[in-house]
């Protein structure tokens, strides 16, 4: 029981009425001092509610996971506990007494350190001097060395790494190299930790060595904050639940008594129950099938790549809609990249038309008709400085070559068309991309693709960060490019977005593909029960 | 308050800062230094400090054009001072040239046909230039450090065509490329003329334009749009490479000679200078090239007037960075708003 240790210092006069073990656990969430408390915390960014009036505890002597989907607002909580962001409204309580902290090294002083997802070290020092950087041991005006070097081998000594720490940190695997992270965190300070998505890079032994440090931890007493998008490591390794999504707070669960069923579900949205969505999704559909027997564009054998995506097949066919369904990091946008030339396969084949093809950059995939607006809109996507215009037609002037340029007036009469069709709004397309909003940036990068006139489509999370009425927007552009044929590839972290507009759905978990769902049977509580259980 | 919207625009206008340093220039010589603005045409050439000065700032415009580019793309060529050195050492080596008299006429004979070498100079530039553009484009290396090798071993190579010594020309011809006149006005001015001429068309005409500024903002999303950019970036560099050479032929025939140790010595800096001072961000992206221009041409004006106000030769350099950091500041809208924040406030409040 990993509250174990906290209890047996804390509850001494609780014991009597410890009659099982959840009347234990209640008891213990009633009476215990959270080491650290927000009540009532919101932020917003310029047009984002990030956080709004969310509640979160840490007690000392857990791991406490933090959940949600992307947008959720965990990052941003994450940065208001660390002073990176004040919060607008709502405390901060340290146990008990408000704190404000202004910059992360304020919160590392009142004893909160972060090991971030990419580690933060400097990988040309060495790794004692990684540890103790900015507080190096003196002796006199000179640096102790020698003092450093055995605080260091101590400090690592307690999480059981037993290295050479006076070689260089870039010598050590990121495994490694995370537990110096650590090993700096708490050596700055021992009462909270934030791990900030520390095994996405990790293989399953190094997780094993990891979560066995963070246990050792917790059993001193350390509150451990902990995020990840692994459900099992999540299970596996915490004690409690916090759910956020949208910004708002779900529940804070006991892990041992929330079913990983119900843990997706209330991350990814509503309880499932009837939805307007799939009734339309039905009627695009049969229309449809109606209107033209479906012709295979697109089919991937066994395609996959080391350590981004197991192999896997998928047929993608004009006029349909196929979704790739699963959660953050399980392997949808590595698909993507794959089928889109931009990461090279080490395995399987791409055929399109019937000819099978390789896939070698993405000039060549546009060559073959397909078009890709990626996940990361700012970095992948727009060209920021570039004008709304010139965003428009750089896919299109590209495929038309450098020499082939178009004249002006045809680049306004297509942007204009563009921004008429998709109803961008823009006062002037010869304003930077950068000034649109991010649901009128996407349609930018949708009208960019457009106007190549693709016969596949890959939409990486289109609907990502921006608002209801672009999502819906955005969604309903899709269902008609497929209507007139062009074959789709659709993913969203919301799930029921992916439900609605899919024709077919093919499920991923962990980097590999679990089975594909179509028809009736792709509703969201079938997709959901199949990620949970993690196969068909 | 038309007039001063109207005004505010204009000094937001890319070139109006550069342009505004030039003329302060300009007129700082036409009071300081006596004959700054008379022209006049002697044995039917055009004589004068301002030709003077187009006629020197030649090698720099350039080699500021094909450093526009690079900088344009996020990237830095440092080389382009070794590749002067190469390309003149090249041309004088296989010119070198004598004087014969032959049934008492005196002719000059080169050792190859002119054409030859200046192809061959101009050839083996471009080379350079695709050689920083491999390492950066294909080998992924950082620009600055990629052509820091050649920077460095330009100059070795220059050594050895040279044989180490400074080779000197003697071959009328050759001089017409640095010292000739074409209807009174420069040659190599018309070089410049030509190649920037070109380059307008270039960018103006076809979608190079686009793709560098694209690939220099964004190179992962350009490459996600299916824009080469690889074989962008490599093709910058490699014509950057060409306009240090075309510049080495200008400088060594100027100076009829080649000196594998001094040729271009330090012209990188004036080039990245030239295109900085002309609006081009070092961060990449937005590029001008009338700017760059404007820039070098402020930079061998700013050298002629310390020069002809007769600053001592011993503080000249120190004269000339504070001047360039005075310009630089002037063109930092940071700091004028810093500055004039008070002043403009009230203007906006009127």
């Amino acid at each position: 029981m990993g509250v174990g240790g906290y209890t047996r210092i804390r509850t001494a006069s609780d014991d009597r009425h410890e009659t099982n073990v959840a009347a234990k656990l209640q008891s213990m969430t009633a009476n215990a001092v959270p080491v650290l408390e927000m009540i009532g915390v919101s932020r917003s960014f310029p047009g984002v509610k990030a956080l709004t009036k969310v509640n979160f505890r840490l007690m000392p002597g857990e791991v406490h996971a933090l959940m949600g989907q992307n947008g959720a607002g965990k990052s941003t909580l994450i940065k208001v506990l660390t002073g990176v962001y004040p919060p607008d409204e709502g405390s901060v309580l340290l146990e008990g007494k408000a704190v404000h902290p202004a910059t992360p090294l304020d919160a590392q002083h009142l004893g909160i350190s972060t090991v971030y997802q990419e580690i933060n070290l400097c990988p040309n020092l060495s790794v004692a001097e990684n540890i103790f950087i900015g507080r190096y041991p003196r002796k006199g005006p000179a640096i102790d060395w020698k003092t450093m070097r055995t605080n260091a081998e101590e400090l690592l000594g307690r999480l059981s790494v037993y290295i050479d720490v006076t070689q260089l940190l870039s010598a050590y695997s990121v495994a490694i190299q995370q537990m110096v992270a650590i090993a700096r965190a708490i050596s700055i300070s021992c009462r909270i930790l934030i791990l900030d998505e520390p095994t996405s890079s990790l293989d399953e032994e190094e997780v094993g060595m990891l979560f066995s440090v963070i246990r050792s931890l917790r059993d001193r007493g350390l509150a451990i904050l902990f995020v990840t998008h692994f459900l099992d490591q999540t299970y596996e390794i915490a004690d409690r639940i916090t759910v956020l999504r949208n910004g708002e707070l779900v529940g804070e669960y006991m892990a041992s008594a929330l079913p990983k069923f119900d843990l997706i579900t209330r991350m990814v949205g509503r309880e499932i129950g009837e939805s307007s969505f799939v009734k339309a999704k039905a009627t695009d559909a049969s229309a449809n099938a109606m209107a033209s027997p479906r012709r295979t564009f697109l089919t991937a054998r066994g395609l996959g790549r080391r350590g981004s995506i197991q192999p896997l097949d998928l047929e993608l066919k004009n006029g349909e809609v196929l979704g790739l369904g699963g959660l953050l990091g399980s392997g949808r946008t590595e698909t993507a990249r794959l089928l889109f030339g931009i990461d090279k396969a080490d395995q399987g084949t791409i055929d399109i038309d019937g000819h099978t093809v390789t896939m070698s950059s993405p000039k060549e995939a546009m060559k073959r008709g397909i078009g890709f607006c990626p996940e990361d809109r700012k970095s992948e996507g727009i060209v920021a400085a570039l004008s709304v215009r010139e965003n428009i037609i750089l896919a299109l002037q590209s495929k038309r070559g450098v020499f082939h340029f178009l004249p002006r007036k045809k680049q306004i009469a297509i942007a204009n068309a563009y921004i008429k069709t998709l109803d961008i709004k823009v006062s002037d397309m010869d304003k930077p991309v950068s000034q649109l909003s991010g649901g009128n940036q996407q349609k930018v990068l949708l009208a960019r693709w457009l106007a190549t006139d693709p016969q596949m489509l890959i939409l990486d999370e289109p609907t990502r960060g921006i608002d209801v009425a672009a999502k819906l927007e955005i969604m309903g552009e899709m269902l008609a490019l497929c209507r007139k044929g062009m074959a789709i590839l659709f993913t969203s972290s919301e799930l029921e977005e992916v439900v609605r507009c899919s024709d077919r759905i093919a499920i991923l978990r962990d980097r590999k593909k679990i089975t594909e769902l179509a028809g009736a049977e792709a509703d969201e509580h079938t997709v959901l029960k199949v990620i949970a259980a993690g196969h068909a | 308050m038309d007039l001063l919207r109207n005004a505010s625009d204009l000094t937001r206008h890319q070139l109006f800062w550069p342009l505004a340093t030039l003329a302060l220039l300009g007129v700082f010589n036409a009071f300081f230094s006596p004959g700054f603005l008379h022209l006049e045409i002697k044995s039917g050439h055009l004589y004068g400090s301002v030709v003077d000065i187009f006629n020197r700032a030649a090698p720099l415009m350039l080699i500021a054009l094909g450093m526009t580019f690079v900088i344009a793309t996020r990237g830095i060529d440092i080389s382009v001072g070794a590749v002067v050195a190469i390309a003149g050492a090249l041309a004088a080596t296989m010119i070198g040239g004598t004087l014969v008299i032959k049934d008492g006429v005196p002719e000059y004979v080169t050792k190859v046909p002119i054409a030859v070498a200046l192809v061959a100079a101009l050839g083996v530039a471009l080379l350079c230039g695709m050689w920083n553009g491999m390492l950066v484009a294909r080998i992924g290396m950082q620009p600055i450090i990629a052509t820091l090798i050649l920077m460095v071993a330009g100059r070795g190579v220059a050594q050895l065509i040279t044989n180490g010594q400074i080779i000197t020309i003697y071959y009328q011809p050759y001089f017409f490329i640095g010292n000739g006149f074409l209807l009174g006005i420069p040659f190599s001015v018309y070089i410049v003329a030509a190649v920037l001429t070109a380059l307008v068309l270039i960018t103006r005409r076809t979608a190079l334009g686009l793709f560098i500024e694209a690939v220099g903002i964004n190179p992962t999303a350009s490459r996600f749009s299916a824009l080469s950019s690889r074989a962008i970036i490599f093709w910058v560099y490699a014509f950057c490479g060409l306009c240090a050479g075309v510049a080495g032929l200008i400088v060594s025939s100027n100076v009829k000679s080649a000196d594998g140790n001094n040729a271009g010595l330090l012209l990188e800096l004036d080039a990245i200078l030239a295109v900085t001072l002309g609006g081009t961000s070092l961060a990449g992206g937005r590029f001008s090239i009338a700017g760059s221009m404007v820039g070098a041409l402020i930079i061998q004006t700013l050298t002629y007037t310390i020069y002809s106000i007769g600053v001592p030769p011993e503080v000249n350099l120190v004269v000339k960075s504070i001047v360039v950091f005075l310009v630089m500041l002037l063109q930092s809208a940071t700091f004028r708003r810093r500055v004039f924040r008070t002043s403009g406030m009230q203007e906006s409040a009127e």
